[in-house]
C-alpha cells in the first residue's frame, strides 16, 4: 500500500515487472515444470485501496472510464424493506466515490433492464451536478418484479461501449436467483460480454445463488463477494468503486509462449484468487497463447504456470514457457508491455536439486487445493455425504492452518468444529448459519501469499 | 564455516584438551570422534587487505627475490634444480607437505613463528600441512612502481569464445531461430554459450576450459597471459578458478577471481615485486573481487534470501626463466610435469579438503579419508562466506625443462596422481600448450566430463621474448 501527496507528473500507465519463482532442475526424464508468475503494476499514480485514491487525480487527469452500477429491483428486495433503502444508500456512496470525468449510469434490474439515470441510452459525465441528479433518481427506485441478469448485463454493455474511454466497468448487486432467464442466456449473455467490460458482483442478503455470483465474476475478470447484512453495502460499494477508480490499463493478456512439443497443463491466477484461465487462451501466433487478466491498477498477482516440455539428457537447458503481457488491438497487432519471464527447464544428476520442490510452488498447489476441497466438502454436505464432508473440509482447516490463510481458517470454524487442525480433524457442525456458509462458499478461492 | 583441521588435533583433544597420539580415530580420555572436524574455536576476520607485503628483512628497495638467471646468448635456459628437490613453501615461509622432500633452499620469504594460538612447532608432525597465517605487519610500505616498466604490462584478454556466439540456428532442432536470450524460437533449448567452451593462448602459456558433459553450464574461468620483469626476462602467468555450486553465482565469482588475480600479477610482476608476493597479493585481490559480488541487488536476495554469497576456489602459477610460483585456495591443483619423462613428476598444492585435512592432520589415512563422502567437502574458497582467507603459496626452482599443468578437480578426478597427470600429458606439451591443454581436457570428457574441466599448460622455464607464439 502507498500514501502521500498525490504526484501529477507520474506516467498514468504503470509499469509492468514479471518474477518467476520455480525449481528449474529436473531428473532424467522429467517432464513438468512448475512455475509460479508474479506481475506486479506499478507507477500509474493511483492505489486500489486508500481513501484518497478517487481524488488523486483532477477532471482530466485519470485514465478515461465508464461505470455501470446494476442494482437488483425484484420484489424480495423489500423483505426486508431496510434492504432497498441500503442498496439506494450504497449506490449513492458508489456514486459520491466517482472521479469527476468519468462516465457513468444506474441500471435497474428485474426481469427487465432499465435505465434509472441518465437515460437515454446515454452515459453522464460525473461531476457535481450530474451527482446530484443521480442520487435523486435513485429515490424512485423500488422493487417489483423478477430477475433476468443477463438483461442488466446487455444493457450495461450497450451503455459503455457508448463512450470512447480506456476503461470499463460494471458493478453488480443482487439478492435473489437468476429466476426469470434459463441458464444459457445468462451465460450467452457472459459470453457476449467478455472482454468489453470488467465486474464486481455482489450477493446482498442470503437468497441469492453462489455459483450465479461467482460465476458473473469469473467471466467478467471481477470480484465476487457476499454482503450478508444490508448494512455493510455502503462501505462495500465505496470499496469497490475506490478499485475500479484505480484501473489504469484495461484488457491486458497474460501471453504464454511455449517451444515445439510442449504441452501447458495448465495456467492459473492463484493470488489475490484462484481462478481457472487454461480455457480461455486465445491463439496468438506459433506456439503462443494469450489468457485474459482484465484492468490493472497498482497492484499485484500470482499465476500458476504449469507446462509439460519433451524430455531431454542430463545437462540440458530448454526454455519452457515465455511469460509476457500484451494489450491486443484492435487489427490484429498488440502492444507488448515490456516485462516478460523466462520458466525455464535444466536436467540434472543431481537428485538434491530436482527433488526439492519451489516454496511458491507448493505454496500454490496448496492454496489451489483448498479451494477446491472447500467446494467439494460444502457440495458433499448439502448432499448429505457427511463422512465425505468431513474428510474434505478437514484437509480444508489442515491446509488453511498450514499455509497461514487465517481468513478462510476462520471462515471453516463457522462451518465445522476443529478438533485438531494439524491433522486436519474435525466435526461438521449441526447447525450451520447460512450467511456463514455461503461466506465461505464466495470466499474459498480467496488466497495468502507466502510468507516472507 | 570454514571447518580445517587444527595442528591441535592431533596434540590435544578438542574436546576435553587431553594429549593425544598421532593416528587416534577417538579421544582416549573422553571418547570425542576425531573424525568429525572440530570448528575453529574463535572467529577471525577476513583478512585485512591492505597493500603489498614485503617480506620483513627484506631490502627497503623490494626487489630481493633470486633472481632467474638469463637465457644464454643460445637461447637455453640456465641450470635449474629438481622439483622434488627444493621444497615450496607457504605464504608463512613454512614448509610445504610430503611431496617436497625438506631442503629448504634461499626461501625467499623467511620463516617466522606460528601466531599464539597455535600449538608449539614441537607437537606438528613433520608431514603436516601448516595453515597457521604469519603475521601481517602493521604498516606496509608501499613501492613506487616503476613508471617504464609500469606503462606497458600486457593486460590478459578475456578469453575468446570458441565458436561465434551470433550463429542464428538452433543447434539442437537445426530448425528454428535463436532468440535474444540465447534460447531455440522454435524447440526452447538452450544454445551453447560462450563460456560453454573457451580457448586462449597467450605467449608460452595456453588455457582450455569446457562445460563438460554433465553440467548445464561452466562455472570454471581462467586468465593466462604474459609480462616482462624489471631485467627483460619474460613470466608467463595462469590463474584457473572452480565456482563452487552450493552457492549463488558461482560462474561469476569464478570469472571476477581469474581476472582480478591475472591483472594483479601482470601489473605486479613488471614492477619487480617477488612472484611469490605477487601471487599472494593476487589471491587477495580476487578474494576482494568476489567479495564484491554478494553486495547483489536487493531484488535478487529477495528472490533466493537463504543462498550462499558467491564463492570459488583459485590456483594459479607463474613461470619464469628460473622460478615456478603456485598459489591456491581450494581444492584446483597445479601438477610439474618433467619434459624427461624419467624423472618424477609431482603435485605442487595441498588441497583445502575434508579428505586432504584428515590425511594431514594424522587422523586417517589416505585411503581411509577419500573413501568417505564428505572427503570432496572443501574447507577453503574466496568468498564472503569464507570464514578466513588463507592463500597457500610456494616457490620452486626446477632443475630441468617441464610443464606446469594448473586445473581443476573436473580434470584431476580422470588423473589423480602425479604420474596419472603425467601420463594424460603429451610429450611436446612445452612446444604445444595450446594442443596439450585440448588433450588434458578431451581425456576429463573422455573419463565422463561429470564436471566443468579447466586446464592450463605453462611450459617451464618461461622462453624468451620472442620464442614461441607471441
Amino acid at each position: 500500500m502507498r500514501s502521500g501527496m498525490a504526484n501529477f507528473s507520474k506516467s498514468n500507465v504503470p509499469q509492468f515487472s514479471v518474477d518467476v519463482y520455480q525449481n528449474e532442475y529436473l531428473p532424467e526424464g522429467g517432464a513438468e515444470v512448475n512455475a509460479i508468475v508474479t506481475v506486479t503494476a506499478t507507477g500509474g499514480g493511483t492505489i486500489g485501496s486508500a481513501v484518497a485514491a478517487p481524488h488523486l487525480y483532477s477532471p482530466g487527469q485519470g485514465p478515461s472510464a465508464a461505470v455501470a452500477l446494476m442494482v437488483d429491483c425484484s420484489g424480495s428486495m423489500d423483505y426486508p424493506p431496510t434492504k432497498m433503502r441500503n442498496a439506494r444508500d450504497a449506490t449513492a456512496a458508489a456514486i459520491d466515490t466517482l472521479r469527476d470525468g468519468v462516465h457513468f449510469a444506474v441500471i435497474g434490474g428485474t426481469h427487465v433492464a432499465k435505465e434509472v439515470y441518465p437515460g437515454g441510452g446515454r452515459l453522464a459525465v460525473a461531476g457535481a451536478a450530474t451527482r446530484d441528479q443521480a442520487k435523486q433518481a435513485l429515490r424512485k427506485l423500488s422493487a417489483g418484479g423478477g430477475t433476468a441478469i443477463g438483461t442488466w448485463l446487455r444493457l450495461a454493455d450497450r451503455l459503455l461501449s457508448s463512450a470512447d474511454v480506456a476503461i470499463r466497468h460494471g458493478i453488480l448487486l443482487t439478492d435473489g436467483r437468476n429466476e426469470h432467464e434459463s441458464p444459457e442466456d445468462l451465460k450467452a449473455a457472459l459470453d457476449a460480454c467478455a472482454g468489453r467490460f470488467t465486474c464486481d458482483a455482489r450477493g446482498v442478503g442470503t437468497d441469492w445463488e453462489v455459483r450465479e455470483v461467482t460465476g458473473i465474476a469469473s467471466a467478467l475478470l471481477g470480484s465476487a463477494d457476499i454482503v450478508a447484512d444490508p448494512a455493510g453495502l455502503a462501505a462495500d460499494f465505496t470499496q469497490m468503486m475506490e478499485t475500479a477508480m484505480g484501473k489504469e490499463v484495461a484488457d491486458v493478456a497474460l501471453r504464454l509462449w511455449t517451444p515445439v512439443g510442449t504441452t501447458v497443463k495448465f495456467v492459473k491466477q492463484v493470488a489475490p484468487t484462484v481462478e481457472e484461465l487454461t480455457d480461455r487462451r486465445t491463439e496468438a501466433g506459433p506456439r503462443a497463447g494469450d489468457y485474459p487478466t482484465g484492468s490493472w491498477g497498482d497492484e499485484s498477482r500470482d499465476y500458476h504456470v504449469c507446462v509439460e516440455v519433451p524430455p531431454a539428457g542430463i545437462g540440458q537447458e530448454m526454455l519452457a514457457a515465455r511469460v509476457s503481457l500484451v494489450i491486443p488491438e484492435p487489427g490484429g497487432s498488440v502492444q507488448n508491455l515490456g516485462a516478460q519471464g523466462l520458466v525455464r527447464a535444466v536436467w540434472t544428476d543431481d537428485m538434491a536439486a530436482s527433488t526439492s520442490i519451489n516454496p511458491q510452488v507448493a505454496h500454490y498447489t496448496g492454496q489451489a487445493e483448498l479451494a477446491q476441497v472447500i467446494q467439494q466438502g460444502l457440495d458433499l454436505r448439502k448432499a448429505g455425504d457427511i463422512d465425505g464432508a468431513t474428510a474434505k473440509l478437514g484437509r480444508a482447516v489442515q491446509l488453511a492452518g498450514a499455509s497461514g490463510n487465517a481468513d478462510t481458517a476462520k471462515l471453516l470454524a463457522k462451518v465445522v468444529d476443529v478438533v485438531d487442525a494439524a491433522t486436519g480433524t474435525v466435526r461438521l457442525k449441526a447447525k450451520v448459519e447460512e450467511a456463514d456458509e455461503m461466506t465461505l462458499e464466495t470466499r474459498s478461492t480467496k488466497t495468502v501469499r507466502v510468507k516472507k | 564455516m570454514s571447518q580445517m583441521p587444527q595442528q591441535a588435533a592431533v596434540s590435544k583433544c578438542p574436546s576435553c584438551e587431553e594429549p593425544l597420539e598421532s593416528g587416534d580415530r577417538f579421544c582416549g580420555a573422553c571418547g570425542y570422534d576425531l573424525s568429525a572436524v572440530p570448528a575453529r574455536p574463535q572467529d577471525s576476520p577476513t583478512l585485512a587487505m591492505n597493500g603489498s607485503v614485503p617480506a620483513p628483512g627484506s631490502p627497503p628497495d623490494g626487489v630481493d627475490w633470486p633472481v632467474a638467471p638469463g637465457a644464454e646468448s643460445s637461447g637455453r635456459p640456465a641450470p635449474v634444480h629438481l622439483p622434488t628437490d627444493l621444497p615450496g613453501t607457504d605464504s608463512g615461509g613454512s614448509a610445504l607437505p610430503p611431496e617436497a622432500p625438506h631442503v629448504p633452499q634461499q626461501p625467499p620469504l623467511p620463516p617466522e613463528p606460528p601466531l599464539p594460538p597455535q600449538p608449539p612447532a614441537a607437537d606438528v608432525p613433520a608431514a603436516g600441512v601448516r595453515f597457521d597465517r604469519r603475521q601481517e605487519p602493521d604498516e606496509y610500505p608501499l613501492q613506487a612502481p616503476d613508471p617504464r616498466l609500469a606503462a606497458d604490462p600486457a593486460v590478459p584478454a578475456p578469453p575468446a569464445p570458441a565458436a561465434a556466439a551470433d550463429g542464428k540456428v538452433c543447434v539442437a532442432c537445426r530448425a528454428g531461430r535463436v532468440d535474444d536470450d540465447g534460447y531455440c524460437e522454435n524447440c526452447g533449448h538452450a544454445q551453447p554459450r560462450e563460456r560453454d567452451h573457451m580457448e586462449q593462448e597467450s605467449g608460452p602459456v595456453a588455457a582450455v576450459s569446457d562445460r563438460g558433459l554433465r553440467h548445464h553450464r561452466n562455472e570454471d574461468a581462467f586468465s593466462v597471459g604474459h609480462t616482462a620483469l624489471p631485467d627483460g626476462t619474460r613470466a608467463a602467468v595462469a590463474i584457473v578458478c572452480d565456482g563452487v555450486s552450493s552457492a549463488t553465482r558461482p560462474d561469476d565469482a569464478s570469472l571476477a577471481a581469474s581476472r582480478a588475480a591475472g591483472e594483479c600479477l601482470l601489473a605486479a610482476l613488471p614492477r619487480g615485486t617477488h612472484p611469490q608476493q605477487a601471487m599472494h597479493d593476487a589471491i587477495v585481490a580476487a578474494s576482494q573481487a568476489v567479495n564484491a559480488l554478494a553486495e547483489e541487488p536487493a531484488t535478487a536476495r529477495e528472490h533466493a534470501p537463504h543462498q550462499n554469497a558467491p564463492a570459488c576456489t583459485l590456483v594459479g602459477a607463474v613461470v619464469t626463466a628460473g622460478l615456478l610460483v603456485v598459489g591456491w585456495v581450494g581444492d584446483s591443483r597445479v601438477y610439474w610435469v618433467p619434459v624427461d619423462r624419467s624423472a618424477p613428476p609431482a603435485r605442487l598444492t595441498e588441497d583445502d579438503s575434508w579428505a586432504a585435512q584428515m590425511v594431514a592432520a594424522g587422523l586417517m589415512s589416505e585411503a581411509e579419508a577419500y573413501a568417505d563422502e564428505r572427503a570432496h567437502a572443501i574447507t577453503g574458497w574466496l568468498g564472503a562466506d569464507a570464514y578466513e582467507l588463507e592463500p597457500h603459496t610456494a616457490s620452486f626452482k626446477p632443475d630441468r625443462p617441464g610443464v606446469v599443468v594448473v586445473c581443476t578437480d573436473g580434470l584431476w578426478n580422470y588423473a589423480e596422481s602425479a604420474e596419472e597427470m603425467a601420463e594424460a600429458v603429451p610429450h611436446d606439451a612445452a612446444a604445444r600448450p595450446l594442443h596439450s591443454a585440448r588433450v588434458l581436457v578431451g581425456h576429463a570428457l573422455d573419463g565422463g566430463g561429470h564436471d566443468n574441466v579447466t586446464v592450463a599448460v605453462l611450459p617451464f622455464p618461461a622462453p624468451p621474448q620472442g620464442a614461441g607464439s607471441a
